[in-house]
Parts: C-alpha cells; sequence; structure tokens
C-alpha cells in the first residue's frame, strides 16, 4: 500500500495503531467506539435508507451521501457491539469529508494493514473490509446516479 | 475447592443442574475463595465496557486459538492461559457471555477438552445479569496468577474431525446453523467479502435444529420438557444416540452441545469444529441442498 496515497487521516490512525503493542491496541479501538458520532438528526427515523453490513457479527448500518464531490459516511451499530462500532468510526473519521476519488482510492486491504489481526482475530478484522467495500460501492453508486 | 452447587428447582429437571448458576446464586457467592467467573464474548470490546465484578475475560479467537494452527491451545499454552487468570485445577469456573451465551459455551467446551473439572454456565449471560440491574465495573480485575497443571488436551471424547463426520453417517447429525445456511441460500450478493467457504449447503441426513431455540426470550435455557420437545420429538434423537453438532466454526454448536450433554443428558456428542468452513470447501465430501435432510452417501 502506498502511504502517499492514503487519506491523511487514515494513515495516521494507522500510524496510531502500530505504535502500540496489541493490549492497548485493543484500548485505542474501544476509544474510536466510544468516538462514532450521532446519526444526523434527519437521519434517525431512517433505517430505509442504511445498508446492513452482512459481513460483521453484529448488527452495523452504514449510508454514505455524496454532495458537491465530498463524501459524507453516517454508522450507526449498538452499544454491546464495541468493536463493530470501533471499526465504523475509524472509517467515518477517516472517510468524510474526502472527495469521491479521495475515498475510491482507499486501498480495500487498508483494514489489515492496522495491526488489529493479532488483538482482534483476522476474522473480526473481515467486518471491517466488509464496512469498507460497502462504503466504496455506495460511493460510485451515488456517483453514477 | 468446589462451590457449592445452586439448587435452583428449574436446574433439577436438566440431567446435569450441576452445570448451571443462576443470577442470584453468583450474586451471593461473588468473591468466594475457590470461584473465578470469566467473560467470553462474541464481541472482544465488551468485557472492556463493563463486567461482572471480579470476572476475568477469556477471548475465544485470540486466547483459545492456537495463533498459527486452526486447532485449540496445547496443554502448555492452556496451563499458562488459566495460570494467568487465577483459576487452579480445582477452581469453580463460571463462565457467563453476550448473545445467549453462545461464546461462554464455546468456552466451556474448549475448558472440556482439557477436562476442567468444574466449569459452570451462568444461566441468561451477560445480558440477564444486565436486566436484572446488577452491578458492572470497568475496574481491573486485580489477579494473583497461580500454577495450573499441564494437562494434554483430550480429543477424543467431545471433539470430532471431518474424518469422524464421515465415518458417522447413519447416525444422528444436527446442524444448527441458520435455515438459510442450510439450504444452501446465498444470503450475501457476489462482490462482497465472503464466509470463507466454497460450497453451500449441509451434511447430509443433518438434522436442522437452529442453535438458538434452546434459549428462552430472556436468554436462560428453555425448560426440560421444551428442549425434549425440540431436541426429542422433533429432531429424533433418543437415548444412547451418538451424536455430532456442526454449524460454521464450532462456536454455535458448542452451545448445542451443551444442552444435549449437560441438559439433556446425552453421553456421547461431539462438536465438529471444522463445521461448514471445513466441510464447505474440503474436496469430495457429500453436500446436501435444499430443506430435506438428504440421505446417507453410498460411496
Amino acid at each position: 500500500m502506498d502511504a502517499t496515497t492514503l487519506p491523511a487521516r487514515l494513515a495516521e490512525t494507522r500510524e496510531d495503531f502500530l505504535a502500540l503493542g496489541v493490549r492497548d491496541r485493543l484500548q485505542l479501538l474501544l476509544e474510536f467506539s466510544n468516538e462514532l458520532p450521532e446519526l444526523p438528526e434527519r437521519y434517525r427515523d431512517h433505517p430505509d435508507l442504511f445498508e446492513k453490513v452482512e459481513e460483521c457479527q453484529s448488527p452495523v448500518f452504514i449510508f454514505v451521501e455524496v454532495e458537491h464531490d465530498r463524501v459524507h459516511l453516517h454508522a450507526t451499530a449498538p452499544a454491546e457491539s464495541p468493536t463493530t462500532r470501533g471499526f465504523a468510526s475509524i472509517l467515518v473519521q477517516g472517510l468524510d469529508g474526502l472527495s469521491v476519488d479521495d475515498v475510491l482510492a482507499v486501498p480495500a486491504d487498508y483494514p489489515q494493514s492496522l495491526g488489529l489481526s493479532e488483538a482482534v482475530s483476522p476474522l473480526r478484522v473481515r467486518g471491517m473490509s466488509g464496512m469498507l467495500a460497502r462504503v466504496r460501492r455506495q460511493v460510485r453508486e451515488r456517483v453514477a446516479a | 475447592m468446589s462451590a457449592e452447587f445452586d439448587s435452583a428447582a428449574k436446574f433439577a429437571e436438566y440431567a446435569h443442574p450441576e452445570r448451571l448458576v443462576t443470577t442470584e446464586w453468583l450474586a451471593e457467592h461473588l468473591g468466594q475463595p475457590g470461584l473465578v467467573v470469566v467473560e467470553s464474548d462474541e464481541d472482544v470490546l465488551l468485557y472492556e465496557t463493563g463486567h461482572i465484578p471480579g470476572a476475568v475475560k477469556v477471548d475465544w479467537h485470540t486466547d483459545l486459538n492456537d495463533p498459527v494452527v486452526r486447532d485449540y491451545l496445547t496443554g502448555e499454552q492452556f496451563a499458562a492461559l488459566l495460570g494467568s487468570k487465577g483459576i487452579a485445577r480445582d477452581t469453580t469456573v463460571v463462565i457467563y457471555g453476550d448473545k445467549n451465551n453462545w461464546w461462554a459455551a464455546y468456552a466451556l467446551w474448549v475448558f472440556t477438552l482439557f477436562g476442567h473439572e468444574d466449569v459452570r454456565l451462568l444461566d441468561g449471560g451477560r445480558d440477564l445479569w444486565i436486566s436484572e440491574g446488577r452491578p458492572l465495573t470497568t475496574d481491573v480485575t486485580e489477579v494473583t496468577p497461580v500454577e495450573y497443571p499441564v494437562v494434554e488436551r483430550d480429543d477424543s471424547v467431545v471433539r470430532a474431525f471431518k474424518e469422524d463426520v464421515l465415518e458417522h453417517f447413519g447416525n444422528p447429525l444436527i446442524d444448527v446453523r441458520s435455515p438459510e445456511e442450510y439450504t444452501g441460500e446465498r444470503t450475501s450478493a457476489p462482490a462482497y467479502p465472503e464466509e470463507g467457504a466454497l460450497r453451500a449447503g449441509h451434511i447430509p441426513t443433518a438434522a436442522s435444529v437452529p442453535w438458538a431455540r434452546a434459549a428462552a426470550a430472556d436468554g436462560t435455557f428453555k425448560n426440560r420438557t421444551e428442549l425434549d420437545a425440540i431436541y426429542r420429538d422433533e429432531a429424533g434423537l433418543s437415548d444412547g444416540d451418538d451424536v455430532i453438532a456442526y454449524c460454521r466454526i464450532g462456536e454455535r454448536s458448542s452451545h448445542t452441545w451443551f444442552v444435549l450433554t449437560h441438559l439433556l443428558g446425552f453421553e456421547h456428542v461431539r462438536n465438529y469444529d471444522g463445521s461448514w468452513t471445513e466441510w464447505g470447501s474440503a474436496v469430495r465430501v457429500p453436500i446436501a441442498t435444499g430443506s430435506e435432510r438428504g440421505e446417507v452417501p453410498t460411496r
């Protein structure tokens, strides 16, 4: 993965994770989990807009908006699923506000590069890959529409 | 040194009531010497958001599996893990977790591979404890490490491998996955990451009994009469049967293994932990699709 093509915030998140030992990576993921923004009020009663991420064992729903070439990512997952919330939060913080091209340029294997396989297991990291794949697909759909 | 058993009336109907404790029992016995409470969840971070006071965490992925080979810990690794959690060979272990004790039952099954004698489940698990308003804490549990002996894992009694399943045809198999997984329908579109099996369907002759049917709405196990109706009357199991249960990676079927072995008293139940992620990718093993169980393979 070429670091120069990775959006600054995602690159920073990766550096933060990789600088920590395995146990502290879990704590950092928990911090991300606690930081997942609430849905904007206008979307709270619109479950129809959201797509379920089937790759995650816990229910997580995402919804992408594209306005004037800027991508906005909304995600919601229950408090009982902190790992899934953490994954969603990393992507929301890393992708929200980027251009369409920048989001589509994020490598599909970004989740595998965070050093989380040891801390949470490769199977769980797959859930984040599923989330990223769906974000990219939704962005392409919005642009084509 | 073993903690007293829970004499709750509901448990008395089960074959092995000593394998369960109620939330009341646990609340009364918390902190008692010789008792260690273990939380084991699907979500690896849930324990950190709040756990039963004094409980330690055992994660199914990162603690119980060998980091390289698809297998469980060795005797040395298991001894190191349990010792580090303050569990001695004669400690009473009570395991609880999220989602109807799905992963708690899996941890209990792995403890059983090493013959840990006194290991029990908290009936209703984490959710019931919380819904009853009982305390959680984020305080770090202080553990005094103890010595746990190196005990060789015994895979011969409660664990089945693919070869065992191939020789098992003619005896009951229980598929505990969702009906969609059983019939072989695809639930995810082709462009999405796959779950890791190349073929869909079920092992021929397996009865479909989704694991969570054993749980009541509050996450506790259903009573003896209800469980007998599901597994004996509906799935057709009878006393003396040699049974193998499977799911996708062996976790949900641990829950069913617990029900059949400890609640209903079947003495020969094995969990096929390779499950669908192995069977659905193995070369030349028989597979049935659709809602019918299928025939015993002839070759």
